[in-house]
């Protein structure tokens, strides 16, 4: 019997606010326990809730960005359990009415880009910290901290779209840049700042109904997910294969250990008894914020991933490692109007800043390919973020650079020690390529002697290229090269041997 | 509609109230009272009556700045029933029951 | 005696703190020397007494219009010089290290804490008999009830502790004790004095009110403290009506007397002081309009839906986790909360809980809690229909006179049904103001209920006037008239 697997994805995305959702405690993290508490936070007697206005705008532009359905009048509601972490013993949360409905996620599946419907986005509070039982005397005790009780969340459900492991983590590495790129939050899986929990459940290929499903929580990394998913398929096609029934349960993923556990509760447990929370008014989203909120979404990754490919003919794949990231796509976008200012659509221009328009038309993919390979390896190779790189080299001074490669005026080696030395000093491209080591021995009138003097030294790759051997020429070039102290441009002596040997053979 | 026992059981567990056995059917006789006098809403005429949404709704959106509110850490424990090193402590969780 | 600073008003009484005639400490000690050193042994209208925290609390005193004026505070709000513990065992000895709102407002004004009022636990009850720290009796007959949950600040405020009380109303806690102790009672409109370091019972109908023993305090009071608030979010945005009209009278004003109301089951002596203010208020010029109104079972029947739903989730925090009361050597967290929860609540916080919890859980939440929000639509739209053919209603506070202690304890839907009157206000969160008329020939005070639509506060307020004015407010034998010097004419 051959199972299909269906998942569906509960998302929680911690917001980057200075705030908390109902309180005016700083939202922010690692300070010490219980010093960023308030009577709402810590759930005094008489306390009550107020709510964040940036928490909801950030809810806004997430759910306008993925195409929601938003709510004008939204209704918040208490979900009831118990558990120490939890201050009042409910959560603020919404239940029905939730902000925003619908929409969806698109994401490069291979090289196809497929939408991920959603079911909604609401608004709720985040729970306080508690700790693993330790040894306390003769007892055993948990630690409780509040700091982050009340810091605002935003919880994202998908349809049960999925179908196997590897799309998940797909769709959450695709979430995690989008939630970076909105500035709305780091998303940040380690920190816990974007979380993930699954429904999965079996049903023989070819079915409609779904079969039952479960819980899985604690997945906290996208391998993780993808793992975890992976592990709780396994487990439930042997449950099936072995003709017995998959049961609905909570588990916990292990990643360690690569396992899943059983989270053992009552049936009725699970009652939360929601109802709307009478301390706060209905939420009420005007027209005006909401097309306030549209104009502040801007260009969506994947708008711009189809922009790098449409506009500047980029493959797909470099559109979407420019696309990683909103600084680096700028970044990269800036580079491209230093040299080709034609290619960029004026709309959708930064800041030109009197760039040097340039006559020498340079492909974006010079530009991609020195943003991708060569700035990006040297960021990682010194642990600078894009901020620290941009200090030292600017779009401008690189985009100088690639146009001067492209036009000859350096050559592809010495290019790259050049950006050493830029990066390094923080100088600009002009400063250091006026240095001595970096002029180019590129005039005909300079290389033909050097040409001609390796044609006369190396008589036998001569006549092995005139007999057929094209490649030889690679190491003609190289000789020549190395006459001219690496400061000649290799196409230009290639050309210049062929011509000088007349063509092939 | 009445409460059975079993019923005040459950809803005491969820409520994490112990109600000792004998007082377990006095309970829910009160309970069942008050249900019953409550079924008398089923007379009304509730044709075109929404749910009540009470809050005032001119409360304006909070902005998102700290404000003088906050606690040290040593108010915030000072009521704790037991704290230690800034946290609060508690008895061990022993069914994982977080939802 | 009838010098003697505890039986000024707050309003006179402030005056003369202000022009320095009289020290705030004296203004404050005068309720404890001369009444409390009389009744408070009997009547134990007080949870927390502390001379020292009052002492402070008068040598601060800011200027302003209430001035060194003593204030009896129910022990659900919270206040950082005294305990707060809402006559709970689960919070005994309680420091809420923030004021409500309420109370700073009133210190803002010069006012001064004078001691934390006893209640029903956690304002649940009708007759402050079910404190976990022992009953308050009724100062008039010290074998009956003051009424709840705000019996202590009522019964302070009526044998002369403080000019002004301060308690809560969800279903009438103020508005009753303030009948059976024969002081004015004020449930203001939901929404207008701020909830923040309230603890909280039912949210969407609790208030705080305001206890005095002049309609003029009342108003003062009123205007210190209503307003917006930016800590509460369900408080309303536009300014609080102006109150400082109180003393304009009723001429041209209608009142609604709904009588179906009381053709049955309401004493015969309360009826009979309805009849006599509605003659007073005629005398005054207003103007009687008859018509019938919904029942209060209804009322009833939705409040211990919906009341009780939010108190189940409001009092969940009370967990022994970080405050209040912790059971001992509980083996994990679990046993912990339900430990803590049963030892901690009484028995009719239990109830409630349990009702509430019922009301919400899965597969009853369409029968019971959304059905009772329906009918409190349909309460509230009743109440705009009454009032456009009026400016207020009279009715009664109580189907009974102050009853005795033990009389309802036994009979939960008993003790929910005198209600009856009181419960519709915080449905349709409309202001409900309680207003004394004298004394039974037994010495039992007697109170009518004015009810108001929104915002109606003023209307409220003349319409006491023109009562306390035309009507022999303080019908006191002899007897009271010495020890409690209560001002008959103003």
């Amino acid at each position: 019997m051959a199972y299909e697997a269906v998942i569906g994805l509960e998302c929680h995305i911690q917001l980057g606010t200075r705030t908390k959702m109902f309180c005016e405690c700083p939202a922010e993290f690692g300070a010490a326990p219980n010093s960023n508490v308030c009577p709402v936070c810590l759930g005094l007697p008489g306390a009550l809730p107020r709510a964040n206005r940036a928490a909801i705008d950030a809810a806004l532009r997430l759910g306008l960005a993925l195409g929601c359905e938003v709510r004008r009048e939204s209704v918040f509601a208490r979900k009831n359990y118990f558990y120490p972490d939890m201050p009042k013993n409910y959560q603020i949360t919404q239940y029905d009415q939730p902000l925003c409905e619908g929409g969806a996620l698109p994401v490069l599946v291979g090289d196809e880009e497929q939408g991920f419907d959603l079911i909604r986005i609401h608004v709720e509070e985040d729970t306080g910290k508690s700790f693993h039982p330790e040894k306390h005397g003769d007892r055993r005790v948990s630690r409780v901290d509040f700091n982050r009780a009340g810091v605002p969340l935003l919880e994202l459900v998908t349809q049960p779209v999925f179908r196997q492991p590897a799309v998940c983590a797909a769709f959450l590495t695709a979430l995690r840049r989008l939630v970076r790129w909105l500035e709305i939050s780091d998303g940040d899986m380690e920190k816990g700042h974007l979380r993930c929990d699954a429904n999965v459940s079996l049903r023989p290929v070819g079915q409609e109904a779904f079969g039952t499903k479960t819980e899985i929580k604690n997945l906290n990394s996208i391998k993780g997910v993808e793992k975890g998913l992976a592990a709780e398929i396994e487990r439930q096609r042997s449950v099936l294969e072995e003709g017995g029934r998959v049961e609905q349960a909570t588990l916990l993923y292990d990643a360690d250990h690569d396992k899943l556990a059983v989270m053992r509760s009552k049936e009725y447990a699970h009652d939360y008894r929601y109802f709307p929370e009478p301390d706060l008014p209905l939420l009420r989203v005007s027209e005006t914020w909401i097309a306030e909120a549209r104009a502040r979404v801007p260009e969506l990754p994947w708008e711009r991933e189809r922009r790098f490919v449409g506009a500047y003919g980029l493959p797909a794949y470099d559109a979407a490692v420019l696309s990683q990231d909103r600084a680096l796509a700028d970044y990269f976008e800036q580079v491209v109007t230093t040299i080709r200012p034609e290619a960029v659509s004026r709309s959708a221009m930064p800041d030109a800043g009197g760039f040097m328009i340039v006559t020498t038309p340079v492909s974006p993919k010079a530009a991609s390919n020195w943003v991708m390979s060569e700035a990006l390896g040297r960021m990682k190779a010194r642990g600078w973020s894009l901020a620290e790189w941009r200090r030292r080299v600017s779009a401008a001074s690189l985009g100088e650079l690639v146009r001067r490669v492209e036009s000859r005026a350096v050559t592809g080696p010495l290019a790259k020690q050049a950006l050493d030395a830029m990066a390094d000093e923080g100088a600009d491209a002009a400063t250091v390529l006026a240095r001595p080591e970096y002029q180019v021995r590129g005039g005909a009138d300079e290389l033909l002697p050097l040409v001609r003097a390796v044609i006369e030294e190396y008589p036998g790759p001569v006549s092995q290229y005139r007999g057929g051997k094209t490649a030889t020429i690679g190491f003609l070039v190289g000789q020549v090269m190395k006459k001219s102290g690496g400061q000649a441009v290799p196409q230009t002596v290639k050309e210049l041997l062929e011509r000088e040997l007349g063509g092939r053979g | 509609m009445s409460i059975s026992r079993d019923d005040v059981n459950r809803i005491a567990e969820l409520a994490r109230l112990e109600i000792p056995e004998a007082d377990a059917d006095l309970l829910a006789g009160q309970l069942s009272q008050v249900l019953d006098f409550a079924a008398t809403l089923n007379r009304l005429d509730l044709e075109g009556c929404e749910p009540t949404a009470f809050a005032p709704a001119d409360a304006p959106l909070r902005d998102d700045a700290p404000d003088g509110r906050r606690l040290t850490p040593e108010r915030a424990l000072e009521g704790a029933p037991e704290g230690e090193d800034g946290f609060f402590l508690v008895p061990p969780v022993v069914e994982n029951l977080a939802p | 005696m009838s010098d003697a600073l505890w039986t000024l008003s707050a309003t006179a009484l402030a005056a003369r703190v202000r022009s320095g005639a009289v020290a705030p400490e004296a203004a404050v000690e005068s309720g404890w020397e001369g009444p409390a050193a009389r009744w408070e042994s009997d009547v134990r209208a007080m949870v927390a007494v502390d001379p020292v925290a009052r002492a402070a609390g008068a040598k601060a005193a800011a200027g302003g219009p209430l001035q060194g004026v003593p204030v009896v505070v129910k022990d659900n709000l919270c206040t950082t010089d005294y305990t707060t513990t809402c006559a709970s065992k689960i919070l005994a000895g309680y420091r809420s290290p923030y004021d409500a709102t309420v109370i700073r407002r009133l210190r803002a004004a010069g006012a001064v804490v004078t001691g934390k009022g006893n209640m029903d636990e956690f304002a649940m009850g009708s007759s402050t008999e079910y404190s976990a720290y022992g009953p308050t009796r009724n100062p008039f007959d010290l074998a009956r009830v003051p009424g709840g949950s705000s019996g202590g600040p009522a019964a302070a405020v009526a044998y002369g502790l403080a000019p002004i009380g301060l308690g809560s109303d969800t279903g009438g806690s103020v508005r009753q004790p303030a009948a059976f102790c024969g002081v004015l009672g004020l449930k203001p409109t939901y929404g207008r004095l701020s909830r923040y370091g309230l603890v909280a019972f039912g949210s969407s109908l609790d208030q705080v009110g305001i206890f005095a023993r002049h309609v003029g305090d009342v108003a003062l009071i009123y205007a210190v403290l209503a307003g917006p608030d930016d800590c509460d979010a369900t408080t309303r945005r536009a300014p609080a009506p102006d109150v400082s009209g109180w003393a304009q009278g009723v001429k041209g004003l209608r009142f609604g007397w709904p009588a179906n109301l009381w053709q049955a089951g309401v004493d015969a002596e309360l009826v009979e002081g309805l009849e006599e203010a509605a003659a007073w208020l005629e005398a005054a010029g207003a103007e009687r309009v008859r018509f019938d109104f919904m029942p209060g079972e209804y009322a009833v029947a939705t409040y211990y839906l919906v009341a009780t739903a939010e108190a189940s989730s409001n009092l969940a925090r009370f967990d022994g986790v970080r405050y209040g009361f912790r059971h001992a050597d509980s083996p994990d967290v679990r046993a912990l909360y339900t430990r803590t929860r049963s030892a901690g609540f009484g028995p009719e916080v239990k109830r409630r809980i349990l009702l509430g919890t019922y009301a919400l859980s899965a597969g009853y939440y369409d029968a019971y809690y959304l059905t009772a929000q329906r009918a409190r639509t349909r309460i509230r739209r009743e109440h705009e229909e009454a009032f456009r053919r009026c400016d207020f209603m009279i009715l009664p506070v109580s189907p009974t006179l102050p009853f005795r202690l033990g009389e309802k304890t036994e009979d939960p839907l008993a003790m929910y049904l005198s209600d009856i009157f009181t419960i519709g206000a915080n449905l349709a969160g409309i202001p409900g103001l309680t207003v004394p008329v004298g004394l039974t020939a037994a010495g039992l005070p007697r109170a009518v209920q004015l009810l108001g639509p929104e915002d109606a506060e003023p209307t409220l307020l003349r319409a006491a006037r023109a009562l306390e004015v035309h009507g022999d407010v303080a019908r006191l034998d002899g007897r009271h008239e010495t020890e409690f010097a209560w001002p008959t004419k103003r």
